[in-house]
């Protein structure tokens, strides 16, 4: 376990020399923080309860998941394309050998990576958002403790699909193809073009279900408050399901991928 | 043989670019599903731009229609920069792992070569996309076509795509001071864009102002499009302002030609 | 009195760097010489090496000569030419290898690369076929033109490189480590290439390398740079004197045993367990060294080490009076 914390302290600590890059990269989020909050006060000014969010509701959305966005890699990034690389190159053999175990390992170096960003890349857009905006940010620590036990989960189900993509490298020689339907699938469905709460009828019902949806969506809405008690239950429950089935369906190809690596390259 | 620098750069680049294509075919099946994912990538703003129609008749007073020809107009136009200069945004990391050396000890400038650099025919997917979209627009706008604005339209997309590109060569220029800073310059391009896919009319009057004095944005397709659609600018600005596309599109690329210029003499002073 | 082909006069490369003390955010600027006052001048068609520790400015030095870097003070001029006032004028006239950095098109055939190389140069057609066919001749290039430079080991790719840099006649070439990494096979191929090169078209050569080898069967001239100064300039058998040379001979014993001692004209220079590690002038034989510990201890293995460039250097700045070291 030590070791694991180990891993994620060192991939904490390496982003956080990216001080340029997160600079640039606060600065974007906070632009499109602006331009996607003058579209969401457009439409919610014609539908007030729009998606069940009151004006402050859907503002709050748009600047958190700005916040969010960095942490929880919706638009790539984190540890991907570097284990892809790995598997490519065959380096992976020896990251098999090791004492560690694979899974856990980048876990540990993603969620660093990602308890930094969301730190680094989140804390000013949201506050720079809280200041030009009525934003209905929760005055309970308890909602925060909750969110953040949410935004943990979200990691959790993110980085097991994304690990999910990275080990189909080991049967296909050129990775693109899952990559760009990962990349889109990600972007759509975790409500970070547009909450999941507005996509219309049974399409709407079935993106709430997604696992994608336990990314975004379902930690701004703990955030806001959308469910209480049973409710938030229920929301901690979903995301806990997909990521427990995701991350075992990981250890099942890894499994698989490591059988033939020792098969073909012992 | 003197040519000039602009001729012997547009030469390379051609070359550059034709060496790029040919590459790129090398992996065929990966080309072709990388520009229908670039098509759907790029597709996926117009689904949510979509969605909120279904919620509504009209945004900011603007039909789906009068949108799309915003959305159509202003992603042609970085769909266009992209594609012929979208590689200068890779100059950080040329700068970084020292490779940028190679580019400077050849005969030709510097800029055509990073722009050229690494050229991906896959962009072709965003430029579909956005005239897809645009071409549905006119379709079922009811415009008063006159010739004017019938050259509007193109002239205004042209020289979109040279803000565009100038906002890229400048965003490259600053990265030799700064080589990690991609993401400040794509603040202003996807950033821009994003903005100009909605309606001037939802924006904050300062946030208009300063797309239009500052970085001129709004004369990528909000001007002149206004002008097709017989609308009124929320700033009540003169009406030849719409026509003036083409040339704050070459006052642009000749502030960036400095930028560029600067950020490359600073880089061959500090080295980095 | 040849006429001087390169010419540095008292130039000077001057960094502004910003460097983090301590584990606080504070930064404190500072100023680091790279190149601090050199002095030197090439004639037409000579080939120099152009050698020092890591750091010690070589680069630097390299690229104001290219043009890529202007230089902070100082007077430089390359056939004539101002090279950070004229680089591009400047860079038809020369070619520039960079050891490890490719500029060879990865995923296309070989000869693809020379073809774009003929179009940005605008070399002429029967010049470029001539060129080209020396170049594939003397390189053994054949076979390699219709191959994806992606599928050529490391040494074909340095020939396809060297190759890419001469095809449209430079007057000087420059190379930066031409036979880093490459075997024994590619190397000799490589410099056999350079001499060739460098007698039969009267190309001016500059080379920095960390490999001795190439300088002894190269150059006649070689210029050693530390710290940003020009610490000698002369001939390879006089910087041999200066820094007194030695090859070692490693020997490793069956067991541990005391310094190896009473074997004439080398001396035990360093004891690690049963590895001992013998010192002797380079320009001696190894044989008599070897047959006299052989007769006398219990061998398991033996090998013979080369004098490093880095060592020759370390020992003539070492000798050298009031000069600080060159190993950090």
């Amino acid at each position: 376990m030590r070791l694991y914390g180990a891993v994620a302290a060192s991939s904490f600590r390496r982003y956080a020399t990216y001080r340029v890059a997160t600079a640039a990269g606060v600065f974007t989020n906070t632009v499109f923080g602006f331009i996607l909050a003058y579209t969401f006060i457009a439409l919610w000014s014609i539908r007030p309860h729009l998606g069940g969010y009151d004006q402050a509701q859907a503002l709050t959305f748009v600047w958190t998941s700005q916040a969010m966005l960095a942490a929880a890699a919706l638009l790539g990034g984190g540890f991907q394309q570097e284990l892809q690389e790995r598997i490519r190159t065959g380096d992976i053999a020896i990251d098999l050998y090791r004492p560690a175990d694979l899974q856990l390992w980048w876990l540990a170096s993603d969620l660093g990576r990602a308890a930094f960003q969301l730190l680094g890349r989140g804390l000013v857009p949201l506050a720079v958002g809280a200041l030009c905006f009525d934003l209905a940010l929760p005055s309970s620590p308890l909602v925060w403790l909750a969110f953040l036990a949410s935004v943990l989960l979200g990691l959790l189900v993110g980085f097991a699909v994304r690990y999910l993509v990275a080990l189909t490298s080991f049967w296909l020689l050129d990775g693109a193809g899952v990559d760009m339907v990962s990349g889109l699938l990600c972007l759509f469905f975790s409500g970070s073009l547009l909450p999941l709460t507005v996509f219309p009828g049974a399409f709407g019902d079935v993106a709430r279900m997604l696992p994608w949806s336990a990314m975004l969506q379902v930690p701004v809405d703990v955030l806001l408050g959308v469910n209480s008690g049973a409710g938030l239950a229920g929301s901690f429950a979903f995301q806990g399901c997909w990521a427990l089935v995701l991350l075992a369906a990981g250890r099942l190809l890894q499994g698989l991928a490591t059988r033939k690596v020792v098969v073909q390259g012992g | 043989m003197v040519e000039s620098p602009v001729v012997q750069g547009l030469r390379a680049y051609v070359l550059i670019v034709g060496m790029w294509i040919r590459s790129t075919m090398a992996y065929r099946t990966s080309f072709a599903l990388t520009v229908l994912g670039n098509f759907l990538v790029t597709g996926l703003d117009f689904v949510a731009i979509m969605i909120m129609f279904w919620h509504t008749d009209v945004l900011g007073g603007f039909a789906v229609a009068e949108v799309a020809l915003l959305y159509g107009t202003a992603s042609a136009s970085l769909g266009l920069a992209d594609l012929t200069m979208g590689s200068a945004s890779r100059l950080g990391r040329r700068v970084r792992d020292g490779t940028l050396d190679t580019l400077l000890v050849r005969p030709v400038p510097v800029i055509a070569q990073v722009a050229a650099d690494r050229f991906a025919l896959r962009r072709l997917g965003r430029v579909s996309q956005a005239l897809l979209v645009l071409v549905w627009a006119l379709s079922s706008l009811e415009v008063a076509w006159t010739p004017v604005k019938a050259l509007l339209l193109p002239v205004t997309v042209l020289s979109g795509a040279a803000i565009f590109g100038a906002l890229m060569v400048a965003g490259a220029g600053f990265q030799f001071l700064a080589q990690d800073a991609a993401e400040v310059q794509n603040s202003f391009t996807y950033g821009g864009n994003t903005m100009l896919q909605y309606p001037p009319t939802i924006f904050a009057k300062d946030l208009v102002r300063g797309v239009t004095f500052i970085v001129p944005l709004a004369f990528v397709n909000w001007l002149p499009a206004l002008r097709i659609l017989d609308r009124q600018d929320p700033l009540g600005l003169p009406g030849w302002l719409d026509f003036a596309g083409p040339v704050v599109a070459v006052g642009c690329c000749f502030l960036a030609g400095l930028a560029w210029r600067a950020g490359l003499r600073s880089y061959r002073s500090t080295g980095s | 009195m040849t006429e001087a082909f390169i010419e540095l006069d008292g130039v000077e490369k001057v960094f502004e760097v910003r460097r983090r003390s301590g584990r606080r955010l504070r930064r404190e600027r500072c100023t680091v010489r790279a190149v601090d006052g050199i002095s030197f001048a090439v004639p037409r068609g000579e080939m120099v090496g152009y050698i020092g520790p890591n750091g010690a400015g070589k680069s630097t030095t390299i690229k104001m000569l290219t043009g890529i870097l202007t230089p902070s003070g100082g007077r430089l001029r390359v056939a004539g030419i101002d090279p950070s006032r004229e680089r591009t004028r400047l860079a038809r006239r020369i070619g520039v290898v960079f050891g490890q950095r490719t500029t060879l098109w990865w995923d296309l055939p070989l000869r693809d690369s020379y073809a774009l190389v003929r179009r940005i140069y605008g070399i002429p057609e029967a010049r470029y076929r001539a060129n080209l066919e020396r170049c594939v001749e003397l390189l053994d290039l054949g076979a390699l033109l219709g191959v994806p430079v992606r599928q050529l080991s490391l040494g074909q790719r340095m020939r396809g490189d060297i190759a890419a840099a001469l095809l449209h006649d430079p007057e000087v070439l420059y190379l930066d480590e031409p036979t880093i990494g490459l075997d024994v096979v590619s190397k000799a191929r490589v410099r056999r290439f350079l001499r060739e090169v460098n007698s039969e078209q009267g190309t001016t050569v500059v080379l920095t390398t960390h490999d001795l080898t190439d300088i002894e069967q190269l150059c006649r001239r070689v210029m050693v740079i530390d710290h940003g100064r020009l610490v000698y300039d002369g001939g390879l058998d006089g910087l041999h004197a200066v820094g007194e040379s030695e090859r070692t001979l490693v020997v490793d014993l069956e067991r541990e045993l005391p310094p190896i001692a009473g074997v004439p004209g080398a001396r035990t220079v360093r004891v690690d367990g049963p590895r001992q590690w013998l010192a002797f002038p380079a320009a001696a034989s190894a044989a008599p060294i070897v047959s006299a510990v052989a007769d006398r201890y219990p061998l398991v293995d033996l090998s013979l080490r080369e004098p490093a460039i880095e060592d020759v250097i370390a020992r003539m700045l070492e000798s050298g009076e009031g000069r600080r070291s060159a190993v950090p």
